[in-house]
């Protein structure tokens, strides 16, 4: 019964989905509200005179906002800028996917592309050519991943835990924020210690307001910045508090005291301040990214970051957002690749959005992957989350493509969690910053999320965090802590590492450490993708790394599991005979059963499979005898050799797994009477009244047929490779010349 | 990639004299973690190579910085933002830090005070 006006039940089935969660908008150009092209984006010109440009992108210079006036002095090659734009649109697309065109050629011609032109450009390009040009335009060729390590309460001893766990999972940037602003320099603190554990030469970034994060890179604290923000249009630039002059000045100032920086920037963010002018996202950002150049930023973070869900409210907003990262490569910067903002409820929707780039390989596949649970996330949610590692882990492996992390056993994970909280407490009370309780760094070890902590004394983190910033520390007192307190290696990772920073060769476009504190970036290690079998492949080694997840097992790891469940039930009693008795129902086996296998798929003993069957046949009056057939694996076979062995001509045969059917003696292999073909899902009910329509079927009664158990679970993707080990177990104990032999009943009946 | 024996410290220290030894000494002080203009100009060269000089340049602005201590470089960046300066407070700024020998810094900011005045962006 459903009122005339609501939807039928198909309708409000779908409605009731996660994706429905979401908002969609209607495509609006007036307020920014599309994502590669509006008509209000200028057409693409660049007018030079006496080498000065004197109109860009349909503004003549006397018109020019402070961006236009940046960009047409300082962002632009103007040697090739008659080259760059005297290329049609479609014939600068297609060099960008074109494996014989080199990327130093895309970077060349781009070098003199006005920002409207690269927009029009890129949005020509579908989204496997994005992928395509993704892959050969990135700067570096190792492709490499950030993560973010925050919690709700600033916990000083989770995040130094999380920051350990961090570095092993081989994140190379570890960023960090602060819910309470005065707490930054002890989270700065917490996580250069704990990444200190987890692996050598990972970048620390403390996400703060401008001064203050540079005020903790100059003490050391810190070794990169990201959230220094550009935005398209000079009227949300100014209402950012800044200017492309200030900006630009502020790059330098991050350099001047040896620190990593990218700016930030990405769709949407103009369309939230109401500032978009009518124009596309890709043309604002493609203004972004021409100044970040101009100011001589090494890389830019982009893909939406916090607009990022703003663009996927759009008709190919996703690809927009791809178009933005591969627009910074073609810029000849650092791509730091968005994905940091949950940009839908529904899996689905995040994966699609995410995956496209792991997949081509960026110089950070995110510009934060959550490594913590979502609600300890303190810049929000990120689109991969610590409830998502293990599928990133999966998705990895499955498309052989490195995405930057590893899998870590799991008891390492526990012993750098203890290493990077107990030192952290140690460096804590030694510096008389805070006291912690070893209660508290149980609780921050085995913690999954601040939720785990308790209560805790954030006032105390406060103090701390206050007394780092009066008493001016550095990293040199930190080091000095560390080697007061006995932490003699990872005083001296850390040594190292300000030591190699001061070479300034990371300050290079797309730079990270390696574990070894070698620099791989745009100069040590530049992307040499030019088609198949070039470019980026992960080592044997590192091949291994990506393939060997956790959870992977093998037919060694099936037979120790099945050796646990072993009973001394099933002994071989003599070779079997044939039956006389039209009462004698055979349930046959196979080959591994009572040797190696000895529990189905759905958990259940085999005895007990066994001991359910006997049971029905009984109860329908007939006699049951347990037979192993040794000449073959095949279900269909076993159930008819024991349907011509019974004197009943009926038979059941049971493999290893729980697969069973009812056989007669007269009818084809294939054919058979019933069939339980989900063996995970069957119950000891099932298997009992599978006994008892034998039985009826012997005595030539109407059995009542049984309905395999309905499962909307991915029942093959769980049990599959179980089932391949399983056949494997029985396959090696199967020989031809082994007569059937018939088992003991002791204990079943 | 740069010999790390030819880099040195701000302080001019060779960068090989920061040890956890010498931590332990009390010998390392802040300037000796931080990064010398030579290093800076060194990477704006290898900037230039890789068709990248605009961050040449800024690696040259930051060479020039190191000279200046952290309370002024944050002070001249407050200047910068919107709505902080006259044109010719930046004006003199810009003369300034010409005449202190840091020419590419006082260009950036004598530029920034002819564009804020058309723009309005000056005080």
């Amino acid at each position: 019964m459903t009122a005339p006006e609501q939807p039928v039940g198909r309708v409000r089935f779908m409605n009731r989905q996660r994706v429905n969660l979401d908002g969609f908008a209607a495509e609006d150009p007036e307020l920014g509200l599309t994502a590669l092209r509006s008509p209000h984006d200028p057409t693409p010109s660049l007018v030079v005179t006496d080498g000065l440009v004197t109109e860009l992108d349909g503004v003549p210079e006397a018109e020019f906002d402070s961006i236009d006036t940046y960009i047409a002095r300082h962002g632009l090659d103007l040697s090739v800028a008659d080259d760059a734009m005297a290329i049609p649109d479609v014939a600068f697309a297609r060099l960008l996917v074109d494996p014989a065109v080199s990327r130093h050629e895309i970077i060349r011609l781009s070098a003199g592309a006005t920002p409207a032109k690269l927009a029009r450009v890129l949005a020509l390009l579908r989204p496997p050519e994005l992928g395509l040009a993704m892959t050969k335009l990135r700067a570096r060729r190792t492709p490499s991943n950030q993560a973010h390590v925050t919690n709700r309460l600033d916990d000083p001893l989770l995040l130094a835990a999380d920051a350990a766990t961090a570095a092993a999972f081989g994140f190379r940037e570890i960023e960090t924020t602060v819910p309470v602003l005065a707490d930054a320099p002890s989270n700065a603190v917490a996580c250069l210690i704990g990444a200190a554990f987890g692996a050598d030469g990972v970048l620390i970034q403390c996400s703060v307001e401008e001064a203050a994060e540079l005020e903790l890179g100059m003490r050391g604290l810190t070794s990169y910045a990201e959230t220094v923000s550009l935005y398209g249009t000079e009227q949300v630039f100014t209402d950012g508090d800044d200017t492309p002059w200030s900006k630009a000045f502020l790059t330098s100032a991050y350099a001047s005291r040896g620190m990593k920086m990218r700016v930030s920037s990405g769709a949407g963010a103009e369309v939230l301040m109401a500032g978009a002018r009518g124009q596309s996202m890709l043309y604002l950002e493609a203004r972004c990214v021409a100044l970040a150049r101009a100011i001589g930023a090494q890389g830019v973070q982009n893909g939406g970051i916090d607009g990022a869900s703003v663009a996927a409210a759009v008709p190919s907003g996703l690809r927009e957002l791809m178009a933005e990262n591969v627009m910074v490569m073609m810029r000849n910067l650092e791509s730091c690749s968005g994905n940091d903002a949950l940009m839908s409820e529904s899996d689905m929707r995040r994966t699609s959005r995410t995956l496209p780039i792991v997949l081509a390989g960026s110089d950070f596949a995110f510009s934060g992957f959550g490594s913590i649970q979502r609600y300890d996330n303190m810049f929000g949610p990120s689109n991969f989350n610590a409830e998502d590692i293990d599928d990133f882990l999966a998705m990895q492996r499955d498309w052989g493509i490195d995405g930057g992390l590893r899998t870590v056993d799991p008891a390492r994970i526990g012993e750098l969690r203890r290493e990077a909280a107990q030192a952290c407490r140690t460096v804590y009370a030694h510096l008389g910053l805070a006291d912690f309780t070893d209660e508290h760094v149980d609780l921050a070890v085995d913690a999954a999320g601040s939720k785990d902590l308790g209560e805790t004394d954030t006032l105390a983190v406060l103090s701390a965090a206050h007394a780092i910033r009066q008493r001016g520390l550095t990293v040199v007192d930190i080091v000095a802590a560390l080697d007061e307190c006995g932490y003699f290696d990872e005083a001296e990772r850390t040594v190292a590492f300000a030591r190699a920073r001061l070479s300034g060769e990371y300050l290079q476009t797309s730079a990270i450490f390696d574990e070894q504190l070698h620099v791989l970036s745009l100069v040590t290690d530049p992307n040499d993708y030019a088609g198949p079998g070039t470019g980026y492949a992960p080592t044997p080694e590192r091949q291994r790394e990506i393939d060997a997840i956790r959870q992977a097992r093998g037919v060694d790891d099936l037979r120790a599991v099945q050796a646990l469940s072993q009973v001394s039930l099933l002994a071989v009693v003599g070779p079997a005979r044939p039956g006389r008795d039209p009462r004698d129902v055979v349930i046959g086996v196979s080959p591994a059963v009572g040797r190696d296998v000895w529990r189905c798929l759905s958990g259940l003993a085999v005895t007990d499979v066994l001991r359910e069957m006997l049971a029905g046949l009984e109860e329908e009056g007939c006699v049951g005898r347990v037979v192993r057939f040794n000449d073959t694996v095949d279900l269909g076979r076993v159930g008819l050799a024991a349907a011509r062995l019974a004197g009943s001509g009926i038979g059941i045969g049971l493999q290893g797994k729980g697969t069973a059917l009812i056989h007669r003696r007269d009818l084809a292999p294939l054919a058979n009477l019933e069939l339980y073909s989900v063996a995970p899902t069957v119950t000891p009910a099932l298997y009992r009244l599978l006994g008892a329509n034998a039985a009826r079927h012997a005595k030539g009664a109407t059995p009542d047929p049984a309905r395999n158990p309905y499962s909307d679970e991915a029942i093959e993707a769980r049990y599959h490779t179980t089932v391949i080990a399983l056949m494997e177990l029985e396959r090696r104990r199967m020989d031809p010349a082994v007569p059937p032999e018939e088992l003991s009943l002791e204990g079943l009946t | 990639m740069a010999d790390v024996s030819e880099v040195r410290a701000l302080s001019g220290k060779p960068v090989e004299g920061l040890t956890v030894e010498a931590i332990r000494a009390g010998e390392i002080g802040v300037s000796d973690l931080r990064i010398h203009p030579e290093t800076l100009e060194r990477q704006a060269v290898v900037a230039e190579r890789h068709e990248n000089p605009q961050l040449a340049e800024n690696l040259r602005r930051a060479a020039e910085l190191t000279q200046l201590p952290d309370d002024e470089v944050l002070a001249i960046y407050e200047a910068l933002r919107p709505g902080r300066s006259t044109a010719g407070q930046l004006t003199a700024l810009a003369g300034s830090l010409a005449e202190r020998g840091l020419p590419r810094c006082a260009a950036l900011v004598g530029e920034a005070a002819e564009v804020y005045a058309r723009r309005g962006l000056t005080a």
